[in-house]
């Protein structure tokens, strides 16, 4: 069952960028790209941790500040020569809010 | 038998669906048609032609009265329908009259959508949908003013047709390029480019704030940063919300729009929708096709045929002379998604694709959409295109024969084509040089100016030289900026001058990007050459930088960040350390280290405090030290003469000077200086990007000093004889640095490239380019030299938080 909570405007995340949301697991990144969709992943970089919503936005990737491996948006993957992946989550934006899954948030706990 | 349809609204949709009924069931119906607006069914995308004067009124209506006359329809125009009894199966009409029905169908279309600003029910301010507002328009004289709000289809249509009639026409639209819906930058930067060419303002990223009238009647529109735009009519183009008033008090189902089924039934078996007013599957309507297939399957709903709505891909075409452009399906980037992309900007043409697997999902087309409807074909057909992939972008033309090679293109070139347009120069003299020795491509330009001036022909004149060279053509090795180009640094610095680019998506578009929005790695290199080269033109893109220099802090290993702030010269106070104290203490900072650029670092402060200590460090007068960015870090001092037995001049008053002029420019990497006494050098000046030495006779200046990862001594750029000359030096060096290095070459790589001779003829020798080279960094600075730290506390602060706190809900 999906339970979309509201966790502010569209307006609040810079285009090409992203601002993070607490959860009692960790930070999650949302991102905002060029064509406006949201994307929700982990904040933390499976490489050494780096915080995801600080990098550099660009199509549907972000490229890590630490060390630039650089992840779909889509589907949580490094990019390119790197292996690793992240962690996404349900997001989607309704009437210029944007929504977030809180069962999936939840369901990571429990995983 | 006969059954009484009543259909509330005359617009696109019903007349369509009437047409499709009456021609299938010739008097089966007896129809009541009603429509607020005083006349029958007109095209009403013509409205623009109409206004551009184009096209007459009585050119675009659709069914005229004898149209209505022969089959028996019962016209009330001018009429509203108040409201609907569907107990009774009645309507009322606005003067009381009931009307029975067996079947009623709502096409009631769409509101223009008004924001609701002060001032916004002032006379003269209108929206853009009907004849009565084309007509408002259409009304105004020559030479009078006209004030646009919103940047898609219909504002931009409203503009160029007002336009057209000679009125002074501004677009204002708040996103960042026009038709963001429809458009990608890229085309929308070419678009606004057209327009502009047909003398509208375009004003992009621009709020709307008031809008400020006399006597009633508008004067201006006024936008948040100030600006007054005055007009004479202010039109209204942001946006239509589905009508639906009518079917709400009556109690249909309504989300965004009247909610119908496959069959365009409501909640209400017996009652109908059609058009812009109806919610479909969560989706609603904004353009004619889909409202046209929505018409048949109504129809045909009615005449108890088996029929069903389906969603397709839309298209959209903008209606304005000399504006090509096509955009259809869906072109957002994805996982899977591919872009292709082809620029040619010599005819201003731009063309997207993109594809996901072996199929077309979306297309956007600028300055050349003759083969659209085949692209749009692929898209609806989900054609698949694996066979076509290399050549697809060429449209149906190239499609079929043999593969297109493009050494095989350029080898079937004649003689006399033309390669360079700039220089006029044609493929038989490029050959010719290459035969009489010019063996590569500096050569050939040397010699017949091929590919000298805007550059964008070098790809050509390369395979010129490797068809007539053969095998002993060697592709130059020079590194392209990244994967997005095939251009270098050097080239897309001198690019963006000559041909005046002042914006990133005019970049892409005129040199030609592979990609739609660049990456990590280019996007931080333009976002410097923009803002180095047009200071006042171009907005510094905060999205288009590293972490640091976006959050003004150096990120650290465990995503906190360290805050330095600028010690003038190395000099402090007590009460500045005191306010380092109490930060440190107030925000629990877990290290505070003196730097080795004479000033003090504190470590570990957490991102969503750093608006805070910022703020409580400004009140002491401490300002942002800038040791995350490409630009001015430290200016490292020895005390000098003031204390020095040793000191020969005032190092460390010099140090500040320098530092108060530099503090906040970007530069191609970052630029650090220091100022010593005496040749003893105690600021270990002889190492620094600009070092300065005193001696008893005055300044030495040193420039292209390291000590990082390559030590390197300074070069002697010149001794000067007082503060002031050394300054200027300082200046001229630091603007000729920024105004031609690559990004990220430190000034010493910068001047190995160029040699000391040409830095020293331009700075110190050429006075005339020395003064403009101080002017010109002024002028940057004009903008640049301020407190970012300042600016963020006060305007950003809520930035830095989290946008939201779940932990505190999953606890209850
Ligand atoms: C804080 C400081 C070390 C210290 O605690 O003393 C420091 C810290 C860093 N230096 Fe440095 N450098 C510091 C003085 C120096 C000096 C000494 C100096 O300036 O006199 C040098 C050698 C002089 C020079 O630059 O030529 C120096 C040469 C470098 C280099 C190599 C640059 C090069 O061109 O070779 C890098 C790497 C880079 O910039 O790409 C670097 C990069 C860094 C970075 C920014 C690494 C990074 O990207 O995260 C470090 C940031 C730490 C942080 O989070 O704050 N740091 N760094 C010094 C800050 C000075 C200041 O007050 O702003
Ligand atoms: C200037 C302009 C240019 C456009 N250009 C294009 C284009 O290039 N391509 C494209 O695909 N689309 C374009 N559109 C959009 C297109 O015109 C609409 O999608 C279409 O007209 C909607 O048709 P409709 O029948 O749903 O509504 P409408 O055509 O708006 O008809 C609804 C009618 O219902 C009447 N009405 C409302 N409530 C009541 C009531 N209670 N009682 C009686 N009558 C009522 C209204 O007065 C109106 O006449 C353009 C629109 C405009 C305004
Ligand atoms: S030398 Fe500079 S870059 Fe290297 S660890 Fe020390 S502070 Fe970091
Ligand atoms: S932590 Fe992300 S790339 Fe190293």
């Amino acid at each position: 069952m999906t339970n979309w909570i509201d966790i502010g405007s569209l307006d609040d995340i810079p285009r090409r960028g992203a601002r993070k949301v607490k959860t009692v697991m960790g930070c999650v990144a949302v991102f905002r790209t060029g064509d406006d969709r949201v994307f929700a992943l982990d904040n933390a970089c499976p490489h050494k941790g780096g915080p995801l919503a600080e990098g550099i936005v660009h199509g549907h990737s972000v490229t890590c500040p630490l060390h630039n491996w650089v992840f779909s948006l889509e589907t949580g993957m490094a990019q390119g020569a790197d292996e690793g992946s992240v962690a996404t989550f349900p997001a989607r934006v309704e009437a210029g809010r944007v929504l977030l899954d809180a069962e999936r948030l939840a369901a990571r706990s429990a995983a | 038998m006969t059954q009484k349809l009543v259909v509330v609204g005359a617009g696109m949709a019903s007349g369509r669906m009437l047409e499709h009924l009456i021609d299938g069931q010739p008097g089966d119906w007896d129809v009541t048609l009603f429509n607020a607006e005083p006349r029958g069914n007109y095209n009403r995308i013509m409205l623009s032609p109409v206004l551009a004067g184009d096209k007459t009124y009585e050119e675009i209506v659709t069914h005229d009265d004898d149209w209505y006359a022969t089959r028996g329809v019962t016209c009330r125009f001018g009429e509203k329908v108040a409201g609907i009894d569907r107990a009774a199966k009645t309507v009322m009409a606005a003067n009381g009259d009931v009307l029975p029905y067996d079947k009623l169908v709502l096409a009631t279309g769409s509101n223009p959508f008004i924001i609701p600003l002060p001032g916004h029910d002032l006379g003269g301010v209108i929206a853009y949908r009907d004849l009565e507002d084309t007509e408002r328009m259409m009304a105004l004289a020559p030479g009078q003013k006209a004030v646009v709000i919103g940047g898609g289809l219909l504002g931009l249509e409203a503009a160029a047709g007002m336009a057209a009639r000679g009125v002074e026409v501004t677009v204002v639209h708040i996103m960042g390029h026009l038709m963001e819906r429809q458009l990608d930058e890229a085309a929308g930067f070419l678009l606004r480019r057209a327009l502009m060419q047909k003398n509208i303002t375009v004003l992009c990223s621009a709020n709307s704030k008031e809008i400020v009238g006399e006597n009633g009647q508008v004067r201006a529109l006024v936008l948040d940063d100030g600006t007054e735009l005055p007009c004479d009519l202010l039109v209204m183009a942001v946006g239509i919300r589905p009508n639906t008033a009518l079917a709400q008090s009556a109690g249909l189902a309504v989300g965004r729009g009247i909610q119908v089924d496959d069959q365009m039934r409501t909640s209400d078996a017996d009652v109908f929708a059609v058009g812009e007013c109806v919610e479909h599957d969560g989706a609603l309507f904004g353009l004619v096709a889909p409202l046209y297939d929505q018409a048949k399957v109504l129809a045909q709903t009615l005449m108890g045929e088996q029929a069903a709505f389906v969603q397709k891909s839309l298209s959209t075409k903008l209606k304005v002379t000399g504006c090509d452009l096509f955009s259809a399906g869906d072109f957002a980037d994805g996982a899977g998604r591919e872009d292709i992309v082809f620029r040619d900007p010599a005819r201003g043409v731009y063309k997207r694709l993109v594809l996901e697997g072996n199929m077309v999902r979306g297309a956007v087309f600028y300055g050349d959409t003759a083969d659209s409807s085949w692209f749009f074909g692929l898209i609806k057909d989900e054609t698949d295109i694996s066979e076509m992939r290399d050549t697809l972008i060429f449209g149906p033309a190239y499609q079929g024969g043999s593969a297109v090679d493009p050494m095989a293109a350029v080898a079937a070139l004649p003689d006399d084509a033309e390669i360079c347009g700039c220089n006029g120069v044609c493929k038989g003299q490029i050959v010719e040089a290459i035969n009489g020795g010019a063996g590569d491509l500096g050569a050939v330009r040397a010699k017949t100016k091929a590919s000298a001036s805007c550059g964008t022909c070098t790809g050509l004149v390369e395979q010129v030289l490797a068809l007539t060279l053969g095998d002993e053509f060697k592709m130059p090795a020079a590194q392209p900026v990244c994967g997005c180009t095939d251009l270098t640094h050097e080239e897309v610095r001198r690019l963006i001058k000559s041909q005046r680019l002042t914006s990133m998506a005019a970049v892409h578009q005129e040199l030609g990007w592979k990609t739609s929005c660049g990456c990590h790695v280019c996007r931080p290199a333009l976002n410097y050459y923009l803002l180095a080269d047009w200071p006042l033109e171009y907005k510094d893109d905060p999205q288009s930088r590293f972490i640091n220099e976006r959050k003004h802090a150096n990120i650290q290993k465990d995503g906190t960040f360290s805050v330095v702030p600028r010690m003038w010269g190395g000099m402090t106070t007590p009460n500045e350390l005191r306010a380092i104290a109490d930060a440190a203490e107030k925000y629990k900072v877990p290290t505070v280290h003196v730097t080795g650029g004479q000033r003090i670092d504190l470590l570990g402060v957490k991102g969503e405090d750093l608006p805070y200590i910022w703020a409580d460090l400004n009140k002491a007068g401490l300002v942002s030290g800038h040791a995350y960015s490409k630009g001015l870090r430290t200016v490292k001092t020895c005390v000098g003469k003031e204390h020095c037995r040793f000191g020969t001049q005032d190092s460390s008053g010099l140090g500040i000077k320098l530092e108060k002029k530099l503090w906040g420019s970007w530069t191609p990497h970052k630029v650090k200086l220091a100022v010593s006494g005496c040749p003893r050098n105690c600021a270990e000046a002889t190492c620094k990007d600009i070092g300065v030495v005193c001696v008893d006779s005055g300044y030495q200046i040193g420039v292209a000093g390291a000590a990082g990862m390559d030590v390197k001594e300074t070069e002697r750029l010149a001794d000067v004889a007082t503060e002031e000359e050394a300054i200027e030096l300082a200046t001229a060096f630091m603007q000729l640095y920024r105004e031609n290095a690559k990004y990220l070459d430190r000034p010493y790589k910068w001047v190995a490239k160029v040699g000391l001779d040409w830095v020293k003829e331009r700075v110190v020798h050429d006075l005339a380019e020395r003064k403009r080279l101080v002017e010109a960094f002024e002028l940057s600075q004009s903008i640049y030299r301020k407190d970012p730290w300042a600016e963020h506390a006060r305007e950003r602060a809520e930035t830095y938080q989290p946008m939201a706190d779940l932990t505190l809900e999953a606890a209850e």
